[in-house]
């Protein structure tokens, strides 16, 4: 079947199996490999991107459930070649160790930061608890969230 | 990672095309709304539907509201819009105490509620506390609508009284003022399945020291019908003291039949189908006291 | 000159933030098929027939691969790193479940999948070992009558420290306190599972390999000799990895089916496996089931330890840790305490379970023999009703001690442990956190305060103990500076997080007075690296870290004699300061690295046999292990009307000698902390007494999220390592092994008014009730 998606901006259309999971059609159709896959239940959040503006696990979803939808990844997070104060955040407090996690972490800041801009660490833990991450023990990457909420507005 | 197998697919455009398709395409289509009941037991190919019929665009579905008197929730709310919706939390917060132990905030952004009720897995919180509410649900056929009481609803582990050709609709509550609820949940850890969960409704008499009614949904325990009948008809009319909470949990406990497995032994389960009865009447009680 | 040691932010953090990283599944060359692997369902069955006749009739399948084809390559049974063998492809029998039966390959990853179904295997089944206590029974089945001579279950037996020592110790003890305890099976669990993309160019011959490798240089040499390939023409590429964690050290049988298949098809084949695969197959870790018996006098003074251990290892021995040391390093079980005497035995078995046991940050078993000294003081301390944190104090080796040799044989490096653990204490308020919980008991209220105290000892290691078949653990260091100046260091160690881009050019920039920007680390292609063996064990910093110390101190004093060159000077004549070489006594006098490199280079006339360049290389044998150690206190709470336990607190003091990036460090052990959590709590790979793996997903194979997970505390104190070229120690590790007994002492702690004195991880909500009844749950083995 032929679906067309929206993805970072760009429409793309292509001929897919309807069992195509929306992960792999980022991945491996239009090769947007920074969005991962670790599990098989839809527990470790890897894959998650942006749907119609929310956050979902693109693993538990069908390329052609997208289908005349947006989905936004990491790649798309930076404007031009200015990041994001949630990927500079990350850099900046050690959010990140191996980076397998970390597009899934991030595009679930800044669905946070846009909804609520200065989030409590609590509130950080509570939006991130369905993403795993085996490196950070979680430390840091709350830091870099709640970095990104105070230099929202920085250059 | 698992994939699913070769499926067709279809977009429905109303909820009448959905039923024309259900029909044409037969027993073995399959209703896709969040997918995340459905697609994970795709991909463990414990589900193999042969065609997929794609209802997530349904306006019509897709609904929280108050009316006649009544919480009505479309099949097609998202578990994060029933959680963030500001009247389903002050009517019944037994409604935002369970959404918010469900799965995770991701998963709740695109799980639906209707999904949830009809995948009927014997752990599903929600079919708890719509057991507690005595909510009732609307299917919809060809022909028009028939309601269902949420208590039976769901006719064993992952089966519903939804026949093939149907949809669920709609899940209706009652709004009576004065009430309090609340829901109590045990996992291994955040956004397990519950190893036992209660959820409780309650009224009080005038008076404010008897009970006037309660509803009691109990989950993951092996109660049947996901209610404790026995421990609610206990309670109508007796005070609303930690005595009658403690016999209406021990009573609930007897009537249920968990099993052990991975979450627990049976003896743990039954363990807190009582304790968390009791909470579960406690933060019920105060609540009716903070609201009234 | 600032040091060029510190919180630098992380080089190579500018392409994940991006999601520019390149993991092993975004490898897509021209041409490339993938591979997916049938898996046996039963624990235990003999193989009667395999019939793939209609997957290879799938118009995508272009080959299915079976063990019958490797046997005839001799590629069915490959080596392990423990001088085992294991099946790459089941020929006669399935030994788990789980287990590798075919391969096959296709055009695309779900028409691989799809195929799978197609291929009809029959199974006679045979009857199952799933218990390790009941692997050496008389009548047990055995397993592995693939091995001549094999009679039994029984795998290896193995003995550490003197036994009428011992014997004498507990002899002359007013008590003695003895505990069964088990470490149940875990796995690490990274968030990338393994997998590779082989491609053996039919022109040339040359076999190149992505994989997630945490070894890339001793898997191409293993792969030399599996495959009679000329280890000239093996590229092994470890390209950005996902975590590893002890988990992606071992060749699987899939990365080789892939090779073949390849092999066969002319073309390049990738494996990446699910996570099912990945929790059901590969290197588990721990499954110790272990008996302890600590012997003091009645005012705690501790004489003596003894342990036993029964040592799962499933179907084939396949833990990897050095050829000597079966047990690994679990001798070290002594712990921080001056003990007189020690005596461990280790019994290894087989079991229809997946292969593995050494993984998961365990520094080689040394996570084993921590949680067990470490519960055993805390018994102890009940026994005498003495405070836990008292009675390690008066037990604690003091720093006058150090070098310590251990009754065991270990000699540690340096140490003041007394003052790490009153660093604990008082960051953790203990006093005050007694006082509350005695407040609360009286209300009716529980909490629970835990601590450990561990010493480990990593960076395998001394070429005359340590080796992983026969090839011995030291690692090497390759620095080339270019004629500008900057430099670019070739490292045998390969990074899964631990940030070696960065701390790596940290240790060579501040040994040149360079900046670290100006310092390329190189590492994961074996074509662009020097040999070693890879990464684990906390041994990174310790090895790997040293020879690319010793490399730049090499370069530093090449440098010296260009620089003498240049200045018309004596070599003898110049010093280091300042990230320059000067005339002693005339500062002014001296030159940069950077216009060192350029002279070099130049026409500049060069003393008789000195070369033109900067460039030098070293192979690092480290002269012993390096001792890091911490003191870890837990802080939790308990609701007993539901056994759920909440971690309030985790206080961490650790000492890993200096520390060359302290952010880094804390990083590892936020993480290792988690682990601790996750282990206590949650985790672990149960089965049933049919063999059926019951961890198979994440749906049961729990890990700990950011809500289970507190705010870590960290403390640190520094005591530099005497040997290490910088005084650096390990860390890796250090988190993972020390934690768990801290929250388990935790629990423990919180239930002494409930008459329970013992209950084995993982501590589930129903794990705690029902040790509260007096009915504590065996963890490994559940009833089918």
């Amino acid at each position: 079947m032929q679906i067309t998606v929206t993805v970072n901006g760009t429409g793309y259309t292509r001929e897919v199996e309807a069992r195509l999971l929306l992960i792999h059609f980022l991945r491996d159709e239009l090769r947007l490999t920074g969005s991962h896959w670790g599990c098989d239940t839809s527990n470790c959040g890897a894959c998650v991107v942006w749907l119609d503006g929310t956050p979902v696990k693109s693993c538990t979803v069908l390329a052609a459930m997208a289908d005349g939808r947006q989905v936004r990844t990491v790649e798309g997070l930076a404007r031009d070649t200015r990041l994001d104060p949630v990927q500079r955040g990350f850099a900046e407090c050690h959010g990140l160790q191996c980076g397998f996690c970390t597009p899934g972490m991030m595009m679930t800041a800044r669905w946070l930061l846009d909804h609520n801009p200065a989030p409590t660490a609590e509130e950080v833990r509570e939006v991130l608890s369905g993403q795993l991450c085996r490196c950070t023990g979680y430390e840091n990457i709350v830091r870099s969230v709640l970095w990104a909420a105070e230099h929202e507005g920085d250059q | 990672m698992q994939v699913p197998a070769h499926v067709e697919y279809e977009k429905a455009a109303s909820v009448e095309h959905a039923l024309t398709l259900l029909a044409r395409f037969g027993p073995e289509s399959r209703i896709l709304a969040g997918g995340h009941s459905l697609i994970p037991m795709m991909k463990l190919r414990l589900a193999q539907p042969e065609t997929l019929i794609d209802i997530n665009g349904l306006a019509e579905l897709s609904f929280i509201q108050v009316s006649d008197g009544q919480l009505r929730i479309g099949a097609l709310a998202r578990h994060a819009e029933l959680l963030a919706d500001p009247a389903a939390g002050q009517h019944f917060a037994i409604l935002h105490d369970a959404e918010r132990v469900i799965a995770d905030p991701i998963v709740r952004n695109w799980g639906t509620v209707g999904g949830s009720l009809c995948q009927a897995d014997p752990s599903e919180d929600l079919s708890a506390a719509f057991a507690a509410l005595k909510a009732t649900m609307v299917i919809r056929h060809p022909d028009g609508s028939r309601t269902v009481p949420a208590r039976d609803f769901h006719t064993g582990p992952y089966e519903t009284v939804v026949a093939h050709g149907e949809l669920l609709s709609e899940i209706r509550v009652p709004i009576r003022p004065g009430g309090g609820s609340a829901y109590q949940k045990v996992g291994r850890r955040v956004g397990d399945w519950p190893v036992g969960a209660v959820g409780v409704a309650l009224w009080l008499d005038g008076d404010g020291t008897t009970i006037a009614d309660a509803g009691i949904g109990l989950t993951a325990v092996g109660a049947p019908h996901f209610a404790a009948a026995a421990a609610e008809e206990f309670l109508c009319g007796a005070p609303a003291t930690e005595e009658s909470f403690a016999r209406a949990g021990q009573i609930a406990a007897e009537h249920c039949r968990p099993v052990s497995d991975q979450r627990g032994p049976a003896d743990y389960k039954r363990h807190l189908a009582r304790e968390l009865t009791v909470r579960a009447l406690r933060q019920a009680l105060a609540r009716v006291a903070r609201d009234a | 000159m600032t040091s060029a040691y510190g919180r630098l932010p992380r080089k190579e953090d500018a392409r994940f933030v991006r999601g520019l990283g390149t993991f092993t599944d975004d490898v897509a060359l021209p041409g490339m098929l993938h591979g997916a692997i049938l898996r046996s369902p039963l624990a235990h069955a003999r193989i009667i027939s395999v019939d793939t006749t209609a997957a290879e009739a799938h118009p995508k399948v272009r080959v299915v691969i079976t063990g019958a084809m490797l046997e005839q390559r001799q590629l069915a049974w490959m080596p392990t790193l423990s001088r085992d063998v294991q099946a790459v492809l089941a020929t006669d029998k399935v030994r788990f479940q789980g287990q590798e039966v075919a391969f096959v390959v296709a055009e695309d990853p779900y028409a691989a999948r799809d195929a799978l179904e197609l291929i009809d295997v029959e199974y006679e089944p045979l009857p199952v070992v799933a218990d390790a206590t009941r692997a050496l029974d008389p009548d047990a089945p055995v397993i592995r009558d693939d091995l001549a001579g094999q009679r039994d279950n029984h795998i290896f037996d193995w003995s550490a420290g003197d036994q009428a020592a011992t014997d004498a110790a507990f002899a002359a003890a007013d008590v003695i306190v003895r505990q069964d305890m088990l470490y149940p099976r875990s796995h690490p669990a990274p968030l990338e599972t393994c997998g590779t993309v082989a491609d053996l160019d039919p022109v040339s011959g040359k076999l190149t390999v992505w994989c997630t490798s945490q070894a890339p240089h001793a898997h191409r040499t293993m792969y030399a000799l599996l495959a009679g390939l000329p280890e000239h023409k093996i590229r092994i590429i470890s390209p950005d990895i996902g975590g590893g964690f002890g988990n992606k050290v071992p060749i699987y049988p899939g990365y080789l089916c892939a090779v073949v298949g390849s092999m066969l098809t002319g073309k390049p084949v990738k494996w990446m496996e699910d996570r099912s695969e990945n929790l059901m197959s590969t290197a588990f870790a721990r499954d110790y089931h272990m008996h302890g018996e600590i012997a003091a006098t009645r005012d705690g003074r501790i004489l003596g330890l003894r342990a036993q251990v029964l040592a799962d290892h499933g179907a084939f021995n396949g833990s990897a840790q050095p050829t000597k040391f079966p047990a690994g390093f679990f001798h070290i079980f002594t712990g921080s305490y001056d003990l007189r005497a020690a005596h461990c035995t280790v019994t290894g078995v087989y079991t229809n379970k997946a292969p593995g046991g050494v993984a998961y940050s365990c520094s080689f078993r040394i996570a084993e023999g921590v949680y067990l000294v470490e519960r055993m003081v805390d018994l102890l301390a009940a026994e005498l009703d003495l405070d836990p944190a008292e009675l390690r104090m008066q037990n604690l080796l003091r720093p006058e001690q150090f070098p310590y040799t251990g009754p065991t044989g270990w000699e540690y490096d340096s140490g003041d442990y007394p003052r790490a653990l009153r660093l604990a204490l008082d960051m953790a308020g203990y006093d005050k956190l007694r006082a509350e919980q005695a407040e609360k008991r009286a209300q009716g209220e529980h909490m629970g305060i835990g601590l450990s105290f561990f010493t480990e000892g990593v960076g395998a290691g001394p070429r005359k103990h340590m080796d992983i078949l026969g090839l011995s653990m030291n690692d090497g260091a390759d620095l080339r500076v270019h004629p500008t100046g900057t430099a670019v260091l070739g490292i045998s160690c390969q990074t899964q997080g631990q940030g070696h881009e960065t701390t790596f050019a940290q240790l060579v920039a501040e040994e040149l007075g360079l900046s670290p920007a100006d310092v390329e680390v190189v590492h994961g292609d074996t074509d662009r690296t020097p040999f070693g063996l890879g990464t684990y064990g906390s041994r990174s910093t310790p090895v790997s870290g040293a020879a690319a110390v010793v490399a730049a101190r090499k370069v530093r004093e090449r440098a010296r004699i260009v620089a003498a060159a240049m200045l018309e000077a004596a070599p003898e004549d110049l010093e280091w300061a300042d990230g320059r070489w000067q005339v002693r006594g005339d500062p002014e006098q001296g030159r940069t690295i950077p216009e060192i490199a350029m002279a070099a280079h130049s026409g500049l006339d060069l003393p008789a046999g000195v070369d033109g360049h900067l460039d030098a290389g070293t192979v690092y044998n480290p002269p012993n292990l390096t001792y890091p150690y911490g003191a870890y206190i837990c802080v939790i709470d308990l609701d007993p009307g539901t056994g759920e336990v909440r971690v309030r607190r985790f206080v961490a003091v650790d000492d890993c000698g200096v520390r060359i990036n302290p952010m880094i460090v804390e990083g590892q052990l936020h993480g290792g902390l988690a682990d601790g959590v996750g282990m206590a709590l949650m985790q672990a790979i149960t089965y049933d007494t049919d063999g059926n793996c019951l961890g198979g997903s994440f749906m049961d194979y729990l890990l700990p999220t950011s809500v289970e997970c507190p705010s870590w505390e960290l403390g640190e104190t520094v005591t530099p390592c005497p040997h290490h070229p910088v005084g650096a120690k390990g860390v890796g590790e250090s988190a993972t092994v020390g934690s768990p007994a801290a929250v388990v002492n935790a629990v423990m702690d919180a239930l002494r008014p409930f008459g329970v004195r013992h209950a084995d991880m993982p501590l589930t909500p129903a794990n705690v009730w029902s040790a509260m009844q007096g009915r504590p749950v065996r963890t490994d083995l559940s009833d089918s």
